[in-house]
């Protein structure tokens, strides 16, 4: 019944759901058998889960551009932190912008580097890491540079308009654009096309280049808004601020039923994908779960979930 | 008619002979501009201190010719360095035991990876990113801060010259014997690198299921309709690949006398991996390349970072060098991209 109800697209959005719901229900069991509260049902708390998950849903966000193409981007860490050092370090007025063009020059590179050179965006983009780790520890670490978060970045970041936290509202505005471009663009069909079959998509008239170029200015752009927001979360920018963010955003856009291989999956997917992995990162600090634990309950989580609904056709021929 | 054959092979494997003789090129000069090169004490040092990244790149390279790419390497590494650092001391025997539950447990994980992918038929990629938090979750169980205790005579004599190894355990009249003495000045540590190649890669490379792992990179339906064992293949190279990085921590604990589950130190060595296989000419599509050009493109990363220390060169400059010597050696393959002369050939 299930399998006639929800195509192969909607149904590991539906599994992710209702698996959110389950860490939920488990989650709040627990606290009632230990405290006698039911803190994740509050809706203070959710939301103030969503506002730290909203850095690690603007990364995904951008990822999941890419990895529609079947390419992957590696430099979202550093991407994210020398956006965030380079706003920091500009400060006033001119700090986010900066910060954004950071972001569309790693993209830029990027792109070219895997649509013209037709290098590996695996290994392409780990080699724009690590320049841009490079170039961060140089430009930093002879002196301490200013590293204070401008206001508008802490507004961004922490504050909140009418109960709810600016960083969610950000969050949603880049959730919408990436809708927009994803279903209503000929650009983001393009991107459906190239991922399916790049050969196809360019003997149909599709500029192939421009499209994984585009799609990586895409996520370089959302590592810097994430870089952005968490130097204003965390009141400064500092050195490897981004590394926690690459595998769970990677994770969160398969969970969320993108193929790995490009060409197919929904945004919805990935927004599920990150509350799922949010929820679940908080409900394991609830528990009190030492990191081991958590770890391993994560990697057996994902390759639950994936043996669940995102197995893929045997070879035959 | 040696001359052709000659140029055949280079022809065949232009990957790997250009990194070979970049290698040879790097190695010269390093040694002719440290002031005590070509000596055994600088080999010994070099090659202690390349050795767990050249077993981690080896391990790496049977999922890439498959095709795909083991994102837990660094982990397993990490995990069977936590273990090493606990099972490997005591009694001679103990200590064997020790080693081989070691590298057993590596072998499994990996076996557990290659179930996982070709049972559960999810991507190699996505499948080992989750493994490899299991795995260092399970090494954070086994040892939750760094420390450890290995046999000190082994680590001694595991880590230095062949005629330390003799004097340590007082064979070869400690070392001093006739048929010993050719090899005295060797660094044990190469040769442990040579005869896991020898031993384990190169009969692995030539057997049915080494040749399918290749088949499978080329073309899998191909491999399919021929009738080779696809499935065996897979599990088995990912198994070896667990195996090859138990090698890696397994000396990675004996050369520290530690165990360290550092998440940040698995994740270096597992990105330092795939840029070590594709400095060694294995193709990331999969099907081509070995783990020997694997061996020899750690290397090339190890001794360009052993360039910083007698170049003088500011620290704060060293990781954007690294960077851009990595950016550009990978860039270098791209040239074959202005011979295409049917676009569409691109686009494999």
């Amino acid at each position: 019944m299930m399998q006639t109800l929800l195509s192969t697209e909607n149904r590991p959005i539906a599994i992710a759901s209702t698996f959110i719901v389950a860490i939920l229900l488990a989650g709040t069991v627990y606290t009632l058998s230990t405290a006698g509260t039911a803190p994740l049902l509050s809706p203070n708390y959710l939301l103030q889960q969503l506002q730290t998950g909203s850095f690690l849903g603007i990364c995904a966000a951008g990822m999941m551009m890419v990895i529609l193409l079947g390419h992957i981007d590696l430099s979202v860490p550093w991407t994210l932190t020398a956006a965030a050092m380079t706003a920091t370090a500009v400060g006033g007025d001119m700090a986010i912008p900066t910060a954004l063009a950071v972001g569309i020059t790693v993209g830029v590179v990027n792109g070219l580097g895997v649509s013209v050179l037709r290098i590996p965006s695996m290994i392409f983009t780990l080699g724009v890491d690590t320049v841009l780790r490079g170039l961060m520890v140089a430009q930093t670490g002879g002196f301490a540079p200013q590293d204070k978060a401008t206001p508008i970045m802490l507004f961004l970041a922490k504050e909140r308009m009418m109960g709810i936290p600016v960083a969610i509202f950000v969050w949603a505005a880049v959730s919408v654009a990436i809708v927009v471009i994803l279903t209503r663009t000929g650009f983001g069909r393009s991107i459906y096309a190239t991922g399916s079959r790049e050969a196809a998509a360019y003997l149909s008239g599709i500029r192939t280049r421009l499209v994984i170029i585009g799609a990586f200015v895409a996520s370089g752009l959302c590592a810097a808004i994430a870089g952005v927001m968490l130097a204003g979360y965390s009141a400064k920018a500092y050195q490897g601020m981004g590394n926690a963010f690459l595998l769970p955003a990677i994770a969160a856009v398969v969970l969320g039923g993108t193929h790995i291989l490009g060409g197919r999956g929904r945004y919805i997917g990935t927004l599920v994908g990150v509350i799922l992995i949010v929820l679940l990162n908080s409900v394991l600090s609830i528990m009190q779960m030492p990191e081991a634990g958590r770890q391993i309950i994560y990697g057996s989580v994902i390759v639950g979930m994936l043996l669940v609904y995102g197995r893929n056709q045997r070879v035959t021929s | 008619m040696r001359v052709f054959r000659l140029k055949r092979w280079v022809m065949q494997n232009v990957g790997f002979a250009t990194a070979l003789l970049l290698l040879f090129v790097l190695l010269i000069t390093y040694n002719m501009m440290h002031p005590r090169g070509f000596s055994s004490a600088v080999a010994i040092q070099n090659s202690n201190e390349a050795v767990a990244i050249i077993f981690v790149a080896m391990a790496q390279t049977l999922p890439v010719l498959l095709g795909g790419l083991d994102l837990s390497v660094g982990a397993i590494m990490t995990l069977t360095n936590c273990i090493a650092s606990e099972v490997v001391n005591g009694s001679p025997a103990q200590m064997l035991f020790g080693a081989v539950l070691t590298l057993l447990s590596g072998s499994a994980f990996g076996l557990l990876n290659g179930c996982i992918v070709v049972y559960g038929r999810i991507q190699p990629i996505i499948a080992t990113l989750a493994t490899g938090a299991v795995a260092i979750g399970l090494a954070l169980a086994v040892r939750p801060k760094p420390g450890g205790n290995v046999d000190d005579d082994l680590s001694w004599a595991l880590t230095n010259s062949v005629y330390d190894l003799a004097d340590t355990y007082g064979f070869a009249d400690g070392g001093d014997a006739w048929w010993i003495r050719p090899f005295a000045d060797i660094p044990v540590p190469i040769l442990i690198v040579a005869i896991v190649a020898l031993v384990v890669w190169l009969p692995f490379k030539r057997s049915v299921t080494g040749r399918t792992v290749y088949a499978i990179g080329s073309a899998e339906g191909a491999a399919y309709m021929s009738g080779l064992p696809i499935n065996r293949a897979k599990i088995t190279a990912f198994t070896l690949g667990g195996f090859l990085a138990a090698c890696g921590g397994l000396y990675l604990a004996i050369q520290t006398s530690s165990g360290n589950a550092d998440i940040q130190q698995a994740g270096a060595y597992t990105l330092n991996s795939i840029a070590a296989v594709v400095l060694g000419g294995t193709s990331l599509l999969g099907g081509s390349g070995g783990a020997i050009g694997s061996l020899v493109g750690a290397m090339i990363l190890r001794v360009i970072s052993f360039f910083f220390r007698i170049l003088d060169i500011d620290p704060l400059l060293q990781p954007l060098i690294e960077g851009f010597v990595l950016l550009t050696a990978v860039s270098v393959g791209a040239f074959r991209t202005l011979r295409v002369k049917n676009k569409l050939d691109l686009f494999r």
